[in-house]
């Protein structure tokens, strides 16, 4: 590293300003708050000495371009003395593209209420688009419907192996995990009570009707879910999509459908297995905490769990699934040509797609009630 | 020379790409590494960017031996060269003006007013329009991408530039254009320049010197002039519809 070095130095006729070694990127800043402080006085030369710079490049440059105007602005009559060729041709190219360089203009803040307005705006746009994908999605699903040729079996084979009997085991496990929670939890209270083997009806109504379903579905948004949106994404970033739409593939009919079509059928087999392990789960604590034999639980659970209970749990599958599997996709749609979006919309597709899910479910909940079931 | 391999061996696997490569790049040339595809021209750009491991033989940039190279050393070299991507690489969660920024915003202290003129500096320079800085990556064309890109890579002022295919996936106008922007910033910033191309056009207007790989190793260096003074398949059929 050469030594740099800047000084200044006032005389009577005016004021002298020496650089030697380099005059680059990484020191220029330094010399910055030294220039910056010279003051500015009548008719007074400044001799800007370049004698001794061994290296200038094109921010040093454009610093030497700056620090003179700033010393005429200030009244000095400013002299640049330098004989080296390199160093003159780069002063020479800064000069130049000066002249047609304009200042890039910083971008004006916007106020908090046209922020609001473009928000608000934006999620009316969204809405909107999302009723366009649904309608999209019927008329293609109706094709289905006519032509048994159209259903792409293999693609909805395909999916099913890879949302549902691939994700049978973290189903299974967190299921099972929450029957343990669940039963350990009001074994507790029910001890109390002397009420042991009310667990069963507690158990059973919760885990057929509620928490299997819900767990399942938010198993799966997470997991497949968002496997759908990072794959669709991926593929309309990589222009995959538009390849298959110039070659009469349609997506719909290749990629959306039978996603959609494969997690509605195997949902509820999820379901399904999910009410098994969790059963499982709290006929286990049952066992150990609350002393309750294994037959005793069935024989009980037998008697007063309808099978309505079972169904009603069942049937939210496919409406559970729907909703992710559309969310999902039509997020992964959404994406835009660059990568943070992937990220950003496989987020939103877990989120919505879970918020969605709980909406349903509250909707269910109610309609079941009234009906009587 | 500002580069220089030795003895190059790359292998993936049992497959060996490169035998033995030699080549020599002199300062302020335009550099050209030709060859069919498969026959690891990008592979020997990424090996003297230090984006891949070489297997035997030596590398040097710009005085430094890539083999065994210190940390402190290759963060040293990365600074003081420029790599423009084929299809630009610019980071596409920042806008135009801030992939330009980057490099002077992490290695430097300048002020931000001293940031925006040189980025508006280099905008100018490669021919970018100013308004188009505040602009993400993925609203603007290809050849505005390469241009970007370039910008990015010339922010540092390096005296080193390597190219992968600069003009592949432009216009013919467009990859004109980026030709002579090429040799203009050659012979204003004094650059030595390393390109693959795969472009006839843009290989003839502005090599100095062109390295011909086949068959894992460099069957010709040198000008365009002699090109024809070895046999080679695929001399004969590249350079054929220029053969006097």
């Amino acid at each position: 590293m050469n030594y740099s070095s800047f000084k200044t130095t006032y005389s009577d006729d005016g004021l002298s300003l020496k650089f030697k070694g380099e005059l680059t990127l990484y020191n220029l800043m330094k010399y910055k708050k030294e220039t910056d402080k010279i003051e500015s006085q009548k008719e007074k030369t400044a001799l800007i000495n370049l004698l001794e710079l061994s290296f200038l490049d094109s921010a040093g440059s454009i610093f030497l371009n700056n620090l003179q105007k700033e010393l005429e602005l200030k009244g000095y009559m400013v002299d640049i003395v330098c004989e080296d060729k390199d160093t003159l041709d780069m002063l020479e190219l800064i000069r130049v593209h000066k002249s047609t360089t304009q200042k890039i203009t910083k971008k004006k803040k916007r106020n908090p209420v046209e922020k609001i307005g473009e928000k608000s705006y934006k999620t009316y746009l969204g809405a909107i688009s999302f009723m366009a994908f649904l309608g999209e999605l019927f008329t293609h699903k109706f094709r289905y419907l006519i032509s048994y040729k159209n259903i792409r079996f293999k693609e909805i084979a395909f999916e099913m192996n890879e949302c549902a009997v691939k994700a049978f085991s973290i189903v299974a496990l967190t299921s099972f995990l929450i029957g343990v929670v669940v039963a350990y939890q009001s074994a507790y209270q029910l001890k109390l009570y002397g009420a042991n083997i009310f667990i069963v009806d507690m158990l059973g109504l919760s885990i057929l009707r509620e928490l299997s379903p819900l767990i399942t579905a938010i198993v799966i948004a997470g997991r497949s879910g968002s496997a759908f949106t990072a794959q669709i994404g991926a593929m309309k970033i990589t222009q995959e999509l538009d390849a298959m739409q110039t070659m009469g593939f349609d997506p719909y009919r290749f990629l959306v459908v039978p996603k959609i079509v494969a997690l509605m059928i195997t949902m509820p087999l999820l379901i399904f297995v999910s009410d098994i392990m969790a059963l499982l789960g709290g006929m286990l604590v049952a066992n150990i905490d609350l002393n309750i034999t294994v037959d005793m639980f069935l024989d009980r659970f037998n008697d007063v769990i309808n099978i309505k209970h079972f169904i009603v749990g069942i049937i939210k599958g496919p409406f559970f699934a729907f909703l992710i599997a559309t969310i999902a996709i039509y997020q992964g749609l959404l994406v835009k040509d660059d990568t943070q979006s992937i990220g950003l919309n496989t987020t939103k597709s877990v989120v919505e797609s879970i918020f969605a899910v709980i909406i349903c479910d509250a909707i269910f909940s109610i309609a079941f009630t009234n009906l009587g079931i | 020379m500002v580069i220089k391999l030795r003895n190059v061996r790359t292998a993936f696997g049992e497959k060996v790409v490169h035998e033995s490569v030699d080549l020599s790049v002199p300062e302020g040339s335009i550099y050209g590494i030709l060859g069919p595809s498969g026959s690891g021209k990008t592979t020997l750009l990424r090996e003297m960017v230090m984006l891949q491991k070489f297997h035997g033989g030596d590398i040097d940039v710009l005085g430094h031996n890539l083999k065994n190279i210190r940390y402190k050393e290759a963060m040293e070299l990365r600074r003081g060269w420029g790599v423009l991507f084929q299809y630009g690489a610019l980071f596409s969660s920042l806008n135009l003006r801030d992939n330009i920024a980057l490099p002077l915003v992490e290695y430097t202290d300048l002020s931000e007013a001293m940031i925006d003129e040189i980025v508006a500096f280099k905008i100018n320079i490669v021919g970018l329009k100013p308004e188009d800085a505040y602009l993400f990556p993925s609203q603007i064309s290809g050849g505005m991408k390469k241009k970007a890109g370039l910008a990015r890579a010339l922010a540092m002022d390096p005296k080193l530039l390597f190219l992968d295919e600069p003009t592949s996936g432009l216009d013919p106008i467009s990859a004109r254009e980026f030709d002579s922007l090429i040799l203009k910033l050659r012979d204003l910033l004094g650059l030595t320049i390393v390109m693959v191309s795969h472009d006839l056009r843009s290989v003839y207007d502005t090599l100095d010197y062109v390295a011909i790989i086949d068959n894992k190793k460099v069957v010709y260096e040198g000008n365009l002039d002699n090109i024809f003074s070895v046999e080679n398949k695929f001399i004969e059929t590249f350079f054929s519809g220029t053969k006097r």
